[in-house]
């Protein structure tokens, strides 16, 4: 984090950094408007539909339409290689498939992505000229992965930033910006159906062998559900008991109705959480756990920092820390566990995932260490691949714009997209039961551009119903020069107003992860006969 | 031997460009300051880190001079701290420094300073306050008449946060720190990140319940890492009574003491009446309490008998990015080990 003022330029994307990350906004401000002391100071590019906080210290605010990045990105490519701005030794020694992507950006002329995504034309070469001006760094959150083209955007800004040579150098680099504390951790420790601890194939049979010969046990091969498809196999009963831990899918699960008919569908729900959530309310056991003041562990942050998290408090009544609950079950479904603390879990984990195996304890006392940390003398690795990429070569992808699923029409006509407000955290079910936060921003709202309003005949904190094709809910109107006319946004952390009424799931093929960010809406004030 | 000079007395060396304070702290020598906040453009308000410089006329501002060859500094001489008193009692003077009613006693600079340089607050005759407490939001009081006017506020709002919110207002003995327009700050431009509260070296801004806590000196703090977002900032849960009462920035990578508004005032939850205390178990259709012992049999028993009648594969574990590390390792093995299915993922990109 530190490293963004190093940076020459810093390209952020979909991320309404002020709001979810605060602190390294701050850090990203420092370094755009004080710099180092040196008096090198970074450069801005800032890229939403929204006009997020951050866009007042942009030199450059792109608004493209919601759903239209990877036409925007690639166009930024064009540019570069029309002009020759790129990277070429960098590319010639560290890339390979550089004519794929020639080709597939060929058509993106600045005129074609004008046309696609209402940035004017000379504002993308502008922006291109500008991040290929020097050393650049890329920050993107949900607002490129919540699409149905979430991982062709990523993949798209991957491309721009091999061929400026920005991955595996100082100030350079694609930075993905986690929601969630430990998003991070949850993935390192393999929390995916395809991947076992530390990013192994969980397909492969020599990886499992490895697993297998740790734990002393026979891996299952077949492959895993994502979360989305345990969804779908709940409804269609090939699924028949979840156990849920630590989280609110009644409120954060896009298309709500949907979710509800999944849940209904279930014979057996176990859910473990710190609160009685919207979620738990369905279950057939619920586990009382421990909150992060409570245990003793590890969280690793959004730059792969492991750090500890310790015990200040005892859990309330019969609560207990989510290792402890588990270690109990899976000893009660014969399984001779044996763990007496956190920090033995952590010396099997370090056995175990070859990206762990040099962190300890005792080594996190003062300060986090970045993964891949590979033996117990190696310091950690700040940044990825500055030795070169893991494969051998960076690749580019030839990726192609794919419109939204879903495009406002004459029924629907506005945009919506989702996302979080500064006070509120995710479902809301810590941050909305802590008074101050609770009194700042308390209620759910939809925000909008002045013209829209006046359109609508809304004025500011009037209640308008929202409608999608999935659900409609009715909320205050927040007339805001944030707003990009024909686009709303809401904050999906009010569960009397969820926002995921209206969310579509429609999902990225690849990732699974639904179309948060773009769908169609219709809004009309609310009128006390129609409540 | 161009780059030293004498530090009351010892030979010191330093690098071009460190000032006479930096000089100081390196070498363990401690320079008393109120308004020098570290990676902010020094602005040598408060007096209180003059020093004696051989030949100099006047008492240097150690946080802004930088180090000369051969120099010859006293940090400690008859003059400072004559100096440093006066300057002391003119700063109690100025206010309500009343120690037993504030929040920040044992945590105030301005009081570690008057114990050690013997000031008593009597010299001068006290100030009435010129401007009412603006208690105007839930999160922090700014008590104007425990105000030294030293500024971190300001430069922390603005150098470090880049928030801008605060400077410096009116003039003369009416100077006050305000926010655009000298509206409450509940309805600036401030985004509560506090790090003015955590900066302040006095009293002036304070907790808005901290009547109703321990004072800061009076608890334990535990290292941690902030449980929301994926910036990871390294806090201090401030204990006591098993309660977490305040958490602060903790002064290392990544943070380096910078919270934001949910880090630092978003821990309530850890205390609410609505936390879960007991495992719940659907009987007839309502979920009532009961025993771990119940609890896990329900579970331990009904997983089973999916898995036997169906295939361990028509059971799911959603594991959580709220989680330790520690945590979703088990999960997983959980998953795979003992329920024998690779149908585990987290909520994240639901
Ligand atoms: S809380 Fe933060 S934004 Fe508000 S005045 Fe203090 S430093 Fe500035
Ligand atoms: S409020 Fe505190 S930090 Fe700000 S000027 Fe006054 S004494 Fe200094
Ligand atoms: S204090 Fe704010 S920025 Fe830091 S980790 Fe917590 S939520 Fe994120």
């Amino acid at each position: 984090m530190d490293d963004v003022a190093n940076a020459d330029v810093v390209l952020i994307t979909g991320s309404n950094i002020t709001e979810n990350h605060p602190v390294l906004s701050a850090a990203l401000k420092r370094a755009v408007r004080h710099g180092r002391p040196d008096g090198h100071r970074a450069r801005l590019i800032v890229a939403d539909p929204r006009k997020v906080g951050i866009s007042r210290h942009a030199t450059i605010w792109m608004r493209p339409t919601p759903g239209t990045d990877v036409a925007w990105i690639n166009g930024m490519a064009h540019v570069i290689l029309r002009e020759n701005l790129h990277d070429a030794a960098y590319v010639a020694e560290r890339t390979e498939g550089l004519e794929a992507l020639r080709d597939s950006v060929a058509s993106f002329t600045p005129e074609y992505v004008a046309a696609v995504t209402g940035i004017p034309a000379e504002q993308v070469e502008a922006a291109a000229r500008l991040y290929a001006s020097g050393r650049a760094l890329i920050y993107y959150c949900m607002g490129m992965t919540q699409h149905v083209s979430g991982t062709d955007n990523v993949k798209a800004l991957a491309n721009l930033a091999m061929l400026c040579g920005n991955i595996g150098r100082v100030g350079g680099g694609l930075n993905p910006l986690r929601g969630q504390n430990n998003v991070q951790g949850a993935c390192d420790m393999g929390g995916l159906p395809d991947k076992l601890p530390g990013y192994r194939n969980a397909a492969d049979a020599s990886a499992r062998q490895s697993v297998e010969n740790a734990w002393g046990t026979v891996l299952p091969d077949t492959p895993g559900m994502t979360s989305r498809a345990m969804f779908h196999a709940m409804e269609t009963g090939a699924m028949r008991a979840l156990y849920l831990v630590g989280e609110n899918p009644m409120v954060s699960h896009a298309n709500l109705a949907h979710a509800e008919a999944c849940f209904d569908a279930l014979e057996f729900l176990v859910v473990q959480d710190i609160f009685l959530t919207e979620t738990a309310m369905r279950a057939d056991v619920v586990l009382p756990s421990a909150c992060f003041a409570e245990k003793d562990g590890t969280f690793t942050n959004t730059e792969r920092r492991v750090q500890r998290v310790r015990k200040a408090v005892e859990a309330p009544g019969e609560a207990r820390a989510d290792w402890e609950i588990i270690l109990d079950l899976a000893n009660r479904m014969a399984a001779g566990w044996r763990y007496d603390a956190p920090e033995d879990v952590m010396r099997e984990i370090a056995r175990v995932t070859p990206s762990y195996a040099g962190i300890t304890y005792a080594r996190l006392e003062q300060e986090g260490l970045h993964w891949p940390c590979p033996d117990a003398g190696h310091g950690g690795t700040p940044i990825l691949h500055a030795e070169g990429f893991l494969r051998g070569r960076g690749l580019f992808h030839a990726v192609d714009f794919v419109p939204p699923a879903e495009l406002p029409d004459a029924e629907y006509p506005f945009i919506l997209t989702t996302g979080r407000v500064l006070y509120q955290y995710h479902t809301g079910t810590m941050t909305r039961k802590s008074r101050g936060l609770a009194a700042r921003e308390g209620a759910c709202f939809v925000e909008m551009a002045r013209e829209d309003a006046r359109d609508l005949g809304v004025a500011d904190g009037g209640m308008v119903r929202v409608a999608s094709r999935r659900g409609e809910i009715v909320v205050a109107v927040r007339v805001s020069p944030k707003a990009m006319p024909g686009t709303v946004f809401i904050p999906f952390h009010f569960a009397e107003a969820a926002a995921n009424r209206l969310t579509s799931d429609a999902a990225d093929p690849v990732a699974g992860i639904s179309e948060f960010k773009v769908c169609a809406v219709r809004i009309a004030p609310a009128t006390a006969d129609s409540e | 031997m161009s780059n030293t000079l004498t530090l009351n007395g010892a030979v010191c060396t330093f690098t071009p460009g460190e000032t006479i304070l930096d000089v100081a702290r390196r070498n363990h020598v401690d320079i008393p300051t109120l308004c020098h906040l570290k990676d902010t453009v020094p602005t040598g308000a408060c007096r209180m880190c003059l020093v004696e410089v051989k030949g100099a006329r006047a008492l240097v501002a150690s946080c802004a001079a930088p180090a000369g060859p051969g120099m010859e500094i006293e940090t400690e001489s008859q003059r400072v701290v004559r100096s440093r008193k006066m300057n002391l009692e003119l700063l109690l003077a100025s206010g309500s420094h009343d120690c037993l009613l504030c929040p920040a006693s044992g945590d105030c600079t301005l009081q570690a300073l008057a114990f050690r340089y013997g000031a008593g607050g009597t010299r001068f005759a006290r100030r009435r306050p010129a401007h009412a407490p603006d208690a105007s939001n839930p999160f922090l009081i700014r008590d104007f008449s425990k105000c030294i006017l030293c500024g971190r506020c300001v430069q922390a709002c603005k150098e470090v946060q880049v928030n801008g919110a605060i400077d410096y207002g009116y003039r003369g003995a009416a100077t006050k720190i305000v926010t655009r327009n000298d509206l409450p700050l509940g309805q600036s431009d401030c985004v509560f990140c506090g790090e003015c509260l955590q900066v302040c070296p006095v009293g002036a801004i304070a907790l808005a319940d901290a009547r109703k806590k321990p004072r800061q000196c009076d608890m334990t703090a535990v290292r941690s890492t902030c449980a929301y977002c994926g910036v990871g900032c390294q806090v201090d849960l401030h204990v006591r009574d098993n309660v977490v009462h305040m958490v602060t920035g903790a002064d290392a990578a990544p943070n380096h003491g910078s919270l934001c508004v949910k880090g630092r005032f978003g821990y309530e939850f850890i205390r609410s009446p609505e936390r879960l205390t007991a495992p719940l178990v659907r009987r007839d259709g309502e979920l009532v309490p009961a025993t771990w012992e119940e609890a896990l049999d329900v579970v331990a028993e009904r997983l089973g008998q999916v898995k036997a009648q169906h295939g361990a594969d028509a059971v799911g574990v959603l594991t959580s990015a709220r989680c330790t590390n520690e945590e979703n390792y088990l999960i997983q093995k959980f998953a795979r080990a003992v329920v024998g299915t690779n149908n585990v993922d987290h909520c994240a990109r639901l």
